[in-house]
């Protein structure tokens, strides 16, 4: 069995998945109870000087009739006083010494008062501690959380004035809100961190009530910008930990953050670097439960593929991810359906008409096979034909099943080979599973990229 | 027009396929794939634009969606409810070569139509300039019905005549209650009124077609089919013998026939197990099903078979009836005399000496109905086969151009959505024709 035990940046944990600082780690009787489902860590709530949340505070983005494919959040840090957080910090450590309880913090930008919170953390028995420079709502109208992590120079002093006492490591939480997450990554390292989290949530406005005009989550008839996170965000932090990684003026462990809530996702965000994966949303849908296939998915898949341990497998895709200009552009792949799995649905040939390349057709059994019609006039011929109601004593012939695939021959679509560009689209819609597959096909042309291509002979 | 259901009729006639509860509707729109010329749509005599209409749903655009079933079928309210969507729109369903459950599209399409009708029937689409051209529709029916709410959407002059008291046809009197409630059938004719559909009741069109031809500049016959066939046999005139489709009227106007204890039925198409079900549920202990033929044979639907199964009809199959028994001293039915059959060159032939008798209290007699050969006849110029009209497919137009027709007088007696692609067709094909000659 796959061993998960992690020690990240010097903090030990008996597996890489960690609450990330939110709701779900808002006091100790939740961590507690998530220690006993089985999470490795928790980064609790961010502590910092009191503040008064507003009603209500989240919002989220459905689709297709899945709940929360994205959840927004204008809550603040904390609400509970320092010191019975720091109580409860202390108790937990005390019942689960072997699981890592990580500090989140956020107070105002002056050395006396990181100082002072750096080591009320540090007394209470947090293992490591966690820097919030990402919180892009309510706080950083006050000079916090992500206004310092928009500033490099800002987070480089900060990081400083911690580690000048903190005696656990120092992780830094990065905003994704700025146009190039290394910047303040590099600021972090030159302020000497120890590890980084990354991504906090994305500015956001999720929808508007249709009804009211006022924007979700309303307060009142008002709302504001709120972090955007779940899965719909998850693409967006694997983009921004892959540069992290890739980058060495930036690269400290890193503690991936941002729509995990399955194995799967884990997985990913350790082959692009990252030690341990931090997850709220989908507690917050699911509760704490969900930590127990994390841990079964990631060993059975760990045990398929020969990984003993994280470090085994921790960023092997970081070099996968190369700039455009150096990928091959003599690989080619073409579309192929495979006619006995096709439902029939012709999503495949609408996407492609309307949304790529023109090279999926449905003329088949066409008398005029070729022409490729439009699909308004395919849709046309269609709607011209006489239907009936089929009687069974009347119409047993139009009863009768289709041969030899199930769908009717006429819509299997067919793939122009020659035309097909192997841009994915229709394997990507297509609802069933192996029936589009990409194949490659051999070009005949030796590799080259685009930098080759144009570099000077 | 009111109608209210008779409220043992109500409570006895629950729906079979009861409404969509709004979030189960949102769900069920979700699951559809939204298929490119989907096969629903295809299959669909009416060409609805199935996946369009479903995706409105899922929208939250209930207006649109009804808007777009309304676009290809004006009695989609009726349809959703009585159409054999196992053999149309959900037997082609993709989902059944996929993850085998097809999108619930009549279900669907019931709770568009129903917010429609709910919310004032108000009339989808634009007002045309009014034509002066007249078009009769000889029956009240659906075939009628949608020729009409087409002629409207044209600006032609409509009315349509029929010889009951209620408009709607077989959606009003002949569909079972639990799947479609004449009240239903009729707040549906009551937005084809709306259209601006002239409707004379009581009017049963005979020697005065003649007058019709001169008053009009196209008559569309849509009559249906006449009388349900007689078996022939001697007792046919006893009391309590009544053919399936009076049966099913006098019990959704709210006069039902009494049923009795014991209801024996003839025939095994769709209106017969129909009558069946009605009959257990009116009250009777036993209603026993009889078919000279076997159950490879019958006429109706599988999924209306295992329906009767479940309403606990009782088939007799081979059993052929040869005489009706009186009551001793009495005029009423009081037991069928049947023979055993068999299956001989595909021709069901009575076994002697088989002979055995079900007593039973009502005999419904559901063996098809007789084409109205008489009136047909009338029409000038139109050719009939086996009974039926014959008409150009594409358009509905018989061999005489004043004269179109759609509808069971046509095809020989199909679902509801047959008749209104064909009363749809003749319409549009009508309106080609008239707005030639307005040049």
């Amino acid at each position: 069995m796959a061993d998960l035990t992690t020690n990240f940046a010097g903090i030990h944990c008996p597996n890489p998945f960690w609450l990330a600082s939110g709701p779900p780690a808002n006091c100790g009787e939740q961590v507690m109870r998530a220690f006993d489902a089985g999470w490795g860590g928790a980064v609790w709530k961010t502590l910092g000087e009191p503040i008064v949340n507003v009603s209500s505070r989240y919002s989220s983005v459905d689709w297709n009739g899945q709940r929360m494919m994205g959840l927004n959040n204008i809550e603040l840090i904390t609400d509970r006083p320092l010191q019975v957080n720091l109580r409860e910090i202390a108790e937990v450590k005390k019942r689960f010494p072997k699981n890592a309880v990580i500090a989140s913090l956020m107070v105002d930008s002056t050395r006396e008062a990181w100082h002072t919170i750096v080591k009320q953390s540090e007394d209470a028995g947090a293992d490591g501690l966690e820097l919030n420079f990402g919180c892009p709502h309510g706080m950083s109208e006050r000079g916090m959380g992500s206004a310092v992590g928009q500033v490099p120079e800002y987070a480089e002093m900060i990081t400083g004035w911690v580690k000048e006492v903190a005696r656990t490591p120092v992780l830094v939480k990065l905003t994704p809100n700025i146009t190039d997450i290394r910047a303040t990554a590099r600021g972090a390292k030159a302020g000497h961190a120890d590890g980084l989290s990354a991504i906090n949530t994305i500015n956001s406005i999720t929808g508007i009530d249709l009804d009211t005009f006022t924007p979700r989550p309303d307060v009142g008839g008002f709302s504001a910008h709120g972090g955007y996170c779940g899965p719909a965000v998850k693409p967006i932090a694997l983009h921004m930990v892959q540069q992290i990684a890739a980058d060495a003026a930036s690269c400290l462990p890193i503690s991936g953050i941002g729509g995990i809530a399955g194995w799967k996702d884990a997985a990913e965000f350790i082959l692009l670097g990252c030690g341990t994966v931090q997850v709220c949303t989908a507690v917050m849908h699911y509760g704490f439960r969900i930590v127990e296939d994390m841990i079964d998915g990631l060993q059975n898949w760990m045990d398929a593929k020969g990984f003993r341990t994280i470090e085994e497998f921790r960023g092997l895709s970081v070099p996968r991810v190369r700039d455009w200009k150096n990928l091959d552009l003599n690989y080619k792949i073409i579309a192929r359906i495979h006619e006995e799995k096709c439902i029939g649905c012709d999503l495949c040939y609408i996407a492609c008409w309307d949304g790529a390349h023109q090279c999926i057709h449905r003329d088949r059994t066409a008398e005029d096979h070729g022409a490729h019609p439009i699909p308004s006039a395919v849709e046309a011929a269609s709607r011209r034909q006489i239907s009936v109601t089929p009687i069974p004593k009347l119409d047993a012939a139009s009863l009768a099943n289709h041969k030899p695939h199930a769908t009717p021959l006429a819509r299997i679509p067919w793939v122009d080979e020659e035309e097909c560009v192997g841009c994915n689209l229709c394997a990507l819609v297509c609802p069933v599973l192996g029936c589009i597959t990409m194949e490659q096909v051999d070009t005949g042309r030796a590799p080259e990229t685009w930098a080759q291509r144009v570099a000077a002979p | 027009m009111t109608f209210v259901q008779h409220p043992e009729v109500a409570q006895r006639f629950t729906e079979l396929h009861p409404p969509f509860h709004a979030q189960a509707a949102l769900v069920e729109a979700n699951r559809c794939l939204y298929c490119f010329d989907a096969p629903c749509t295809v299959a669909c005599p009416t060409h609805i634009d199935v996946p369009k209409f479903i995706k409105k749903i899922a929208t939250d655009n209930l207006r649109g969606s009804a808007a777009t079933i309304l676009e290809s079928n004006v009695l989609g309210a009726s349809c959703a409810r009585v159409c054999p969507v196992d053999v149309l729109c959900e037997g082609a369903c993709v989902m059944h070569l996929y993850n085998k459950q097809p999108i619930e599209i009549g279900r669907l399409q019931r709770f568009a139509m129903d917010d429609f009708h709910d919310h004032g029937s108000k009339v989808p689409w634009k007002s045309q300039r009014e034509k002066p051209q007249r078009v009769a529709c000889i029956g009240a029916g659906p075939a009628s019905l949608a020729c009409a709410a087409e002629l409207r959407r044209h600006g032609f002059q409509v009315t349509i005549y029929d010889a009951r008291p209620l408009p709607g046809g077989l959606n009003t009197f002949g569909v079972a209650e639990y799947k479609l409630r004449a009240g239903d059938s009729l707040r549906e004719v009551d937005f084809i009124r709306s259209l601006g559909v002239n409707f004379r009741f009581g009017v049963t069109i005979g020697s005065d077609l003649e007058q019709l031809e001169s008053a009009y500049d196209i008559i569309f016959v849509a009559v249906g089919l006449g009388a349900t066939r007689p078996l022939n046999i001697p007792g046919e005139e006893l009391e309590g013998v009544v053919d399936a489709l009076t049966f099913i009227a006098q019990y959704k106007t709210g006069q039902p026939i009494p049923v009795g204890r014991r209801v024996a039925v003839i025939g095994a198409g769709n209106t017969a197990i129909d009558a069946a079900n009605a009959a257990r549920r009116l009250g009777a202990e036993e209603v026993h099903l009889l078919y000279r033929r076997g159950v490879q044979q019958m006429s109706a639907f599988p999924f209306e078979f295992e329906h009767a199964k479940q309403e606990g009809i009782q088939f007799h199959w081979w059993t052929q009836p040869v005489g009706i028994a009186a009551r001793p001293g009495e005029h009423h039915v009081a037991a069928i005399e049947c023979v055993r059959t068999q299956l001989m060159d595909s021709q069901s032939i009575p076994l002697d000496g088989s002979n055995f008798a079900i007593p039973c209290d009502l005999f419904i007699r559901a063996i098809g109905q007789t084409p109205l050969v008489d009136l047909l006849a009338r029409c000038r110029g139109v050719s009939l086969r086996e009974g039926c009209l014959v008409v150009d497919r594409e358009t509905g137009q018989t061999g005489n151009p004043k004269y179109y027709a759609g509808g069971d007088c046509v095809n020989g007696g199909r679902e509801v959505v047959d008749a209104v692609a064909d009363g749809k067709r003749a319409g549009a094909a009508i309106a080609r024709a008239l707005d030639s000659q307005n040049g």
